[in-house]
């Protein structure tokens, strides 16, 4: 027997798992009305790719998977679509999500199905293909799908594969009455999982030696397989990936990493299972075997139960007493949820239904304050420090959570069960790490928008830029032509006058539109005016004149105006001021210029 | 000259550290140039902690100038989309103790939202396509517009000036895929009559605030 390793911390609570085990896997009349979530795994939701109304055959496809992470649903029934709508489904927050319901015809006529039997000749790349085609999810807890897991690319070489059977959570005997009933089937599973990752050197089966019937079951078909099964104490969480890493390899993952990244592999012995369905049955995984047990319930046991069948159809077959108990938990005491309602559909990775009487398991006791006690931290699996991480979350301090590796918490709840003070630690990380998620989705969107808003800034400036250098040209254009004209009429009268400066203004240049130019027109008007004084004199003598003529008709009019007293004398006489005044500076102009 | 040096102890000091000083000098000032700090850092790290809606609530055209305004002395609670949690990362930053957000501002909003653009009222005027800082609206003259709810900040910039009050802030559904858990009710919140789902109002508020 191969030595094992002990995890920090860890706590032993009852067990409870005789109840469920007394009878064999069972079998439920089919359910009426089967309910698929597309979101049954990590990854993309599935798409539906049947209609209203269609035949489906048991087994058919019924949504294919999205991208690379990502799993294809299959009719766990025959029967007809009959809505494709939002239903609940078992959830926490107890929202609605996209479900295809089939009203299920009874006949349970399997779609042509066919499975190959010398996996050995077939190459690893065509079994994945067929895992992933079944649809088959981790299967313990995560939902991760399995095809991409058992495919950790040629850079990461597997060299152990751990299957895990440790089923360390109070209640839950799925796993252990499944290797029970079909070790034969679970071996062949675990051949074809090493024909997969090419044999890798070490396979182990992790299980608790709670489960002396399953490790006996095993036995005979481990022989002369190269398969070691692994007995270890029990403790719960020991089932944890990282738990039970560390207690068969001795090997501690680091935070972050994968086990594919240490050349691990590690998957639920009911997923291998699923994947022998698969490969040599040609079946896809359209179901799985789930505890139902609790003092509510009149028989506790197991079944296997088709994916997609309504809670309620379980507790019904199995006289459920609501008055014993009203609560219907999804999973086992220690990481369950409580169902919003029994209508939700099991999924792939339901294990467990519990329904619990109010004597068996009681409601949490009203949370006390924190007394500092420790007790927390001893129990911790992963040696965090539970009382710093909950004063933290409470006070919403992110980055002490985040230095106190929150994320490494695997949220088992041991801390929860052995605080005196009832405190439900578990959520605050819950939560903690909720709002820390958010906060670094909201930072990468803040960051879009910032690139963004820059992008937008940048563009209208470019407009403005180009608008601003589409205005300049316009306005340099205009005081070009300007230019011209006045350049033009001034070298006419420069060459009447024979100025001596006026070919200062070159036609030649006038269409470049530089600055010099400009300066070289203007000056060229300046010279212009000052070259020709005749000119001048002559337009001067011609205004005088003119305001002379002005200046005799407007008195004409003022007096005009003071014979008949009209109002608008004083409008007449501020004109004949204006004129005079004009005229004198003409006159004085001329003078000017005579001397 | 060494001779001279070498006889004057003062000479050979003077000279020493006169040469060191113009040594270290040339050093100091390639290094001021080759490793030349480009911008403010400290405005660009109050700039990463702001929310980056660009909505102007600070009177600030956009989350950078407000930055650069911190930056320069200005009081950090005028931001009302980031809320409490970013004037206390700001006053963290900064070293300084976090005031409450200033009302004059705005009121933090509980919810998440966007613009949303009622289509048939639309008349295609553009006007909400120029006011948008980050280019969330698509549409061209005369046709219709329509928000891109990824890209949307919820800055509202674009409801003001719609001439057909046709642009509503929604908020933001949650699904499945963002729900969290919410942080217990504090111990010594709730009493055992509490239990069992009959979680008494005043109780259930505290929880959800």
């Amino acid at each position: 027997m191969s030595r094992t390793w002990v995890t920090p911390g860890g706590v032993h609570p009852p067990e409870n798992k005789h109840q469920s085990v007394t009878l064999p896997i069972g079998q439920l009349p089919i359910p009426e009305k089967l309910v698929i979530p597309l979101s049954q795994h990590i990854g993309a939701p599935a798409t539906p790719c049947v209609e209203m109304g269609q035949q489906v055959l048991k087994g058919q496809v019924i949504a294919q998977a999205v991208g690379m992470v990502s799993i294809p649903m299959h009719a766990p029934s025959s029967g007809t679509i009959s809505a494709i709508e939002h239903r609940p489904i078992a959830h926490a927050s107890g929202m609605l999500a996209p479900c295809i319901e089939i009203t299920t015809d009874g006949a349970d006529t399997w779609i042509e199905h066919q499975g190959i039997s010398d996996y050995e000749h077939i190459a690893p790349r065509k079994l994945l293909e067929m895992v992933g085609n079944a649809g088959i999810s981790g299967m313990g807890g995560a939902g991760f799908p399995s095809a991409v897991k058992l495919n950790p690319g040629r850079q990461r070489p597997i060299d152990t594969l751990i299957v895990n059977a440790t089923e360390c959570e109070p209640y839950i005997t799925a796993d252990d009455s499944a290797i029970r009933e079909r070790a034969g089937e679970i071996i062949e599973g675990i051949k074809i999982l090493s024909a997969i990752l090419d044999h890798p050197t070490n396979i182990m089966i992790g299980i608790e030696d709670n489960k002396p019937e399953a490790i006996a079951a095993l036995a005979p078909h481990v022989e002369g397989s190269g398969i070691s099964v692994v007995v270890f104490p029990t403790k719960y969480p020991s089932g944890g990936e990282k738990q039970l890493i560390y207690i068969l390899t001795g090997k501690e993952l680091p935070a972050g990493k994968l086990p594919a990244d240490e050349g691990m592999v590690c998957i639920n012995i009911g997923t291998t299972y699923a994947i022998k369905r698969a490969v040599i049955d040609g079946e896809p995984l359209i179901s799985r075997v789930t505890t139902v047990t609790g003092d509510a319930v009149g028989t506790p046991r197991n079944y296997d139960t088709l994916i997609g069948t309504p809670v309620r159809h379980l507790l019904e077959h199995n006289q459920f007493d609501e008055q014993a108990g009203g609560r219907v938990v999804m999973g086992g005491p220690m990481m369950g949820f409580t169902l919003p309602s029994a209508d939700v559909p099991i999924v792939k990775t339901t294990n467990c239904i519990l329904a619990p009487s109010y004597a068996e398991i009681p409601d949490d006791d009203p949370a006390q304050p924190c007394i500092r006690c420790g007790m927390c931290a001893e129990a911790c699996p992963v040696s965090l420090l539970p009382q710093q991480l909950f004063w933290y979350a409470q006070a919403e301090e992110h980055d002490r959570l985040e230095a106190h590796n929150l994320f490494d918490c695997i949220e088992c709840g041991a801390c929860s069960y052995v605080c005196p003070s009832n405190i439900p630690l578990v959520q605050y990380y819950r939560a903690a790490k909720g709002d820390i998620r958010q906060a670094r989705e909201e930072k990468v969107k803040s960051d879009h928008a910032r690139d963004r808003f820059e992008f937008h800034k940048e563009r209208i400036e470019q407009a403005e830029r180009e608008k601003e250098v589409k205005r300049a040209a316009r306005r340099e254009a205009t005081q070009q032509a300007k230019a011209d004209h006045l350049a033009a009429t001034a070298n006419g009268s420069a060459v009447s006058s024979a100025a001596p400066s006026a070919p200062a203004t070159p036609t030649g240049a006038v269409p470049s539109s530089s600055a010099a130019d400009i300066i070289a027109a203007a000056q060229a008007r300046a010279a212009a005016k000052q070259a020709s004084p005749e000119d001048q004199r002559a337009k001067l003598e011609r205004t005088i004149a003119s305001a002379e003529q002005r200046l005799k008709m407007a008195e004409e009019k003022l007096a005009e105006a003071v014979d008949s007293d009209s109002g608008k004398q004083d409008k007449l006489s501020a004109a004949v001021e204006n004129t005079r005044q004009k005229l004198e500076q003409s006159k004085s102009k001329l003078a000017e210029l005579a001397e | 000259m060494i001779e001279l040096i070498a006889q004057n102890p003062i000479l050979a000091a003077l000279v020493a550290l006169v040469g060191l000083s113009i040594l270290f000098g040339a050093l100091l000032g390639f290094a001021a140039e080759k490793f030349k700090v480009v911008g403010d850092p400290i405005v660009e790290q109050i700039d990463e902690l702001l929310p980056q809606t660009q909505c102007g609530q600070c009177g600030f055209p956009g989350c950078r100038p407000y930055a650069e305004s911190i930056a320069a002395g200005d009081v950090i609670n005028k931001c009302p989309p980031g809320g409490q949690s970013t004037i206390n990362a700001i006053a963290n930053l900064l070293d300084v103790p976090a005031p409450e957000l200033d009302a004059e501002h705005g009121v933090e909003s509980e919810v998440k939202t966007v613009a949303y653009i009622r289509e048939d009222e639309c008349i295609g005027c553009t006007k909400c396509i120029q006011a948008c800082p980050v280019d969330a609206i698509l549409g061209a003259a005369k046709l219709m517009h329509t928000v891109i709810t990824d890209e949307c900040t919820g800055c509202d910039l674009c409801v003001e000036p719609c001439p057909v009050d046709c642009i509503d802030m929604l908020p933001v559904a949650e699904t499945i895929a963002d729900w969290k858990w919410s942080i217990p009710a504090k111990p010594g919140q709730m009493i055992a009559s509490d239990r069992r789902g009959e979680v008494s109002p005043a109780v259930h508020n505290e929880g959800a605030a």
